[in-house]
């Protein structure tokens, strides 16, 4: 047991533990049933690894979820049922893809956020900064030319 | 006595880097050239100290010296003299001495061949560097000590972490490393343009080097770590999505950014504002990685010591660091003017919506490494965000930036034609369309969507060619004329259109290993085969034996196809005799030039002589990594470009007098 602890400890974060996970003992005879909790599982996080599914893990709590999911699975749940079951027992922890809830509301919205507000910036950035230009007239003129005399030097040479 | 002098001579380092910080401050401030003058020498000095520093840890681990506290923890006295030195830095003390080693060394460059930098421009970018290398010094100093002595001395020391002791670590660290702090010579350079409220085309000019240097040696680091750890942790993952994994992604991709924008800033004088704050981020992502991992507040195998005193210092060295060059930079960003102005469709706009994904991904990285420390802060709860959550917000938002990127180096700077980048591409997209329709046609139950993906990486690895092909004019002017135009084309060039490809390759080791991966597992006696994937394997022998400091169970397993024999791998279950931790050493038989065959040994069963295998079929996988050899290949050959050489720190200083001369006698940009 200590040995087990120790090993989680130091290497279980990046999967490190020897690859035994699903065993063949575990595997339900009809595949199709068998992709689901394979599905399943690679959805579920192995409570006592860093940041390992079930299906990848081969601690015994990884073990025994496994065999709880396909459990269920052949008792004729859905998919949905199964993961529902499992986060009554042991909470949201378990699951690797967090629920769309308001609570993780800035967690799903971050990238169209970002996008959002990162291309409405570059955008508004770009209009005031042309205007603002517009408005020195000549210097701006002066500006542009030289830009473009430099630009087609520059081409020419490479 | 040699292990003293090492720690001496990090003290006389940090009082070093202390003047290094100090006296060109004041030389700023009083304009007194001869302080500014000292700089140079100071770093040097500085590098030259922590590097005899190094060198006793380096000897007190060669030597099993296991009176030293960090050696006793972390060496064993039959360990092979290779892992003796890889130990060095496989813990949280050595790691640290090699992260300021780095630091020191790049500063100790831009010194060196920093002969053409404005005096005060160089005096500022060393004091900033050396401010770097006092705050972990101190840590070092203060929380870290790796020259600590045991008293009495221990007779074996407890053995390096086993999964550690693999080539993958003698090179993994040391280039990320190179990458991490690579990034604060950007950063630097930010900071002094920000004191001095100058920037120019020529700053960039001088950034861009730098930034091409850290991101080479921090795209190898991430393409070893993830082929190490596909190997080592036997279980074929390549990218896991690990907190530590994105601690060096998030500093990769704001980098990529960087690169971007610099050469904006360069060409055009535009974006300035953006690449300041760029470049600050990009090494307080470095920071933020160091901070994370170091810290424990996320455990992790890259963790060594979980430490909350060592946490808080970390801490404090990135609200300041971070803190202070934000506050600067919103002080003075106001001053610095923007020039050229563009067209949204133009080679600008084309980098802007670059830097938008690309900091929009990283915002996206963060936020989901963060979000469980921040729901449990707020509101106690636990809850985990794993790869599912990368996968579903990382690739859409890596999808439409992919599809750009053959357009980017066909639009005009100021304003390009969007049309006529578009009739340029049809070939392109002709052929990536046949690839994927073809391949979506053998594999008769690829799924619609896995065809798009195949198409996108064809459409990036044939269309960052389009460039120099449009350049050559084959169609125009003959194959002859074409291919000397080829020749003539700038390295840049190359290394732009040899980057994207690079990422195409990897794009399509990605959906190919995704999307026809198979495996299998199995319980098997020797003597049987099996079939999987096409190929047959059979399981020849179970033999135990003895390595230098582990024992282990070796399997050995022909692989063939149609009675001919591929190859032979030979999977290992290994016990560390120091830990009494067990690793898996996976056997892997390249298959052709891309494909592999993985097997890796589980438990044996109880009272026969069975043992479980896993097998997986890995199509294409090694291209994932070679895409990043050509990435890095492609970085090194545009660093040798005529018009970076000033500046570059691999340039030779022959080369670099010959770049000088060719810019003097070039029309200033």
């Amino acid at each position: 047991m200590r040995r087990l602890v120790a090993t989680l400890a130091l290497i279980a974060a990046l999967g490190a533990a020897p690859a035994h996970a699903v065993n063949p003992d575990e595997i339900l005879d009809d595949p199709a049933l068998e992709d689901r909790a394979r599905d399943i599982s690679a959805g579920l996080r192995c409570m006592v690894c860093q940041n390992q599914s079930i299906d990848d893990s081969d601690a015994e709590l990884a073990r025994d979820l496994r065999v709880l999911v396909r459990d269920r699975l052949v008792a004729g749940d859905t998919n949905d049922e199964v993961v529902a079951y499992v986060v009554d027992r042991y909470g949201e922890f378990v699951l690797l893809r967090p629920t769309f809830s308001a609570r993780n509301a800035l967690l799903w919205g971050t990238p169209i956020i970002m996008l959002l507000l990162g291309g409405t910036a570059a955008f508004l950035f770009g209009r005031r900064h042309s205007r603002s230009r517009a408005g020195e007239a000549l210097t701006a003129e002066e500006r542009a030319r030289v830009a473009k005399i430099l630009d087609e030097g520059e081409r020419n040479d490479g | 006595m040699i292990v003293e002098l090492g720690h001496y001579a990090l003290v006389l380092g940090l009082a070093l880097s202390l003047a290094q910080m100090i006296v060109p401050m004041i030389g700023l401030r009083t304009n007194n050239a001869r302080m500014l003058a000292v700089a140079p020498s100071l770093t040097v000095a500085t590098f030259l100290v922590v590097a005899v520093s190094f060198a006793a840890l380096t000897w007190a681990y060669v030597t099993s010296d296991f009176s030293v506290r960090n050696v006793w923890a972390n060496s064993f006295s039959d360990k092979p003299l290779l892992f003796k030195i890889t130990g060095v830095w496989g813990n949280h003390e050595g790691s640290m001495l090699l992260w300021i080693l780095t630091l020191a060394l790049f500063g100790a460059l831009v010194a060196f061949f920093g002969g053409n930098l404005p005096s005060r421009l160089k005096a500022a970018v060393l004091s900033v560097q050396g401010s770097v290398t006092v705050a972990f010094a101190l840590f070092i100093l203060l929380t870290s000590n790796p020259f600590e002595r045991l008293s009495p001395p221990p007779l074996e020391g407890r053995d390096l972490n086993p999964i550690l002791q693999d080539i993958g670590l003698a090179i993994h660290p040391p280039l990320l490393y190179l990458g991490y702090v690579g990034f604060s010579i950007c950063f630097s350079f930010a900071v002094a343009a920000l004191i001095e409220g100058r920037i120019d085309a020529a700053w960039a000019r001088w950034v861009r080097p730098w930034t091409l240097v850290s991101w080479v040696f921090l795209t190898a680091g991430i393409s070893m770590g993830s082929y190490w750890a596909y190997y080592e942790l036997g279980w074929g993952g390549w990218w896991f999505w690990d907190p530590v994994e994105n601690a060096s992604f998030m500093p990769w991709l704001i980098g990529t950014a960087l690169l971007h924008s610099a050469l904006v800033m360069e060409k055009r004088e535009a974006m300035k504002v953006w690449t300041i704050l760029l470049a600050i981020l990009a090494f307080s992502f470095s920071l933020l990685g160091t901070f994370l991992v170091r810290s424990g507040v996320l455990t992790s195998v890259h963790s060594f010591a979980t430490d909350p005193q060592r946490g808080l210092f970390i801490l404090m060295i990135l609200v300041f660091f971070i803190g202070g060059s934000l506050i600067l930079f919103a002080l003075r960003a106001g001053t610095l003017r923007n020039g050229g102005m563009f067209h949204p469709v133009s080679r600008e706009g084309a980098l802007v919506l670059n830097n938008l994904f690309l900091t929009t991904a990283t915002a996206t990285v963060l936020v989901g490494t963060l979000y469980p420390l921040l729901v449990e802060a707020v509101s106690g709860e636990k809850i985990s965000v794993g790869a599912p959550y990368f996968n579903y917000t990382f690739i859409p938002l890596m999808i439409p930036l992919l599809m750009a990127v053959p357009f980017g180096p066909l639009l005009a700077w100021k304003r390009g034609n969007l049309a006529a980048a578009a009739e340029r591409l049809w070939l392109t997209a002709a052929i990536s369309l046949v690839a994927a329709l073809a391949i979506a046609w053998l594999i008769y139950d690829a799924p619609v969507l896995s065809a798009f993906a195949y198409a996108l990486a064809f459409w990036l690895i044939v269309g960052s060619f389009a460039d120099v092909w449009q350049k050559a004019g084959f169609v125009k002017n003959g194959w002859s004329t074409g291919w000397a135009r080829l020749k003539g084309l700038p390295r840049a060039s190359w290394g732009t259109a040899l980057a994207h490809a690079g990422l195409g390759i990897t794009t399509l080791g990605i959906v190919g290993v995704t999307t026809l991966e198979d495996e299998t597992v199995l319980r098997m006696t020797p003597g049987e085969t099996t079939s999987f994937a096409g190929y047959d394997v059979e399981f020849n022998s179970l033999t135990p034996g003895k390595g230098p400091n582990f024992t282990y169970d070796k399997g050995i397993f022909t692989i063939s196809r149609d009675g001919r024999v591929i190859g032979t791998v030979e999977p290992e279950k290994r016990v560390y005799v120091a830990s009494r931790m067990p690793t898996t050493e996976a056997g892997i038989q390249t298959v052709g030039l891309f494909s592999q065959y993985y097997l890796a040994l589980g438990d044996a069963v109880e009272g026969s002589e069975d043992i479980v295998v896993r097998i997986w079929w890995k199509p294409w996988v090694t291209l994932i990594w070679y895409g990043t050899v050509v990435m890095v290949a492609a970085g090194l050959i545009s660093l040798s470009d005529r018009r970076l050489r000033i500046g570059a720190p691999v340039a030779a200083r022959r080369r670099r007098q010959e770049a000088l001369a060719a810019a003097r006698a070039e029309p200033a940009e």
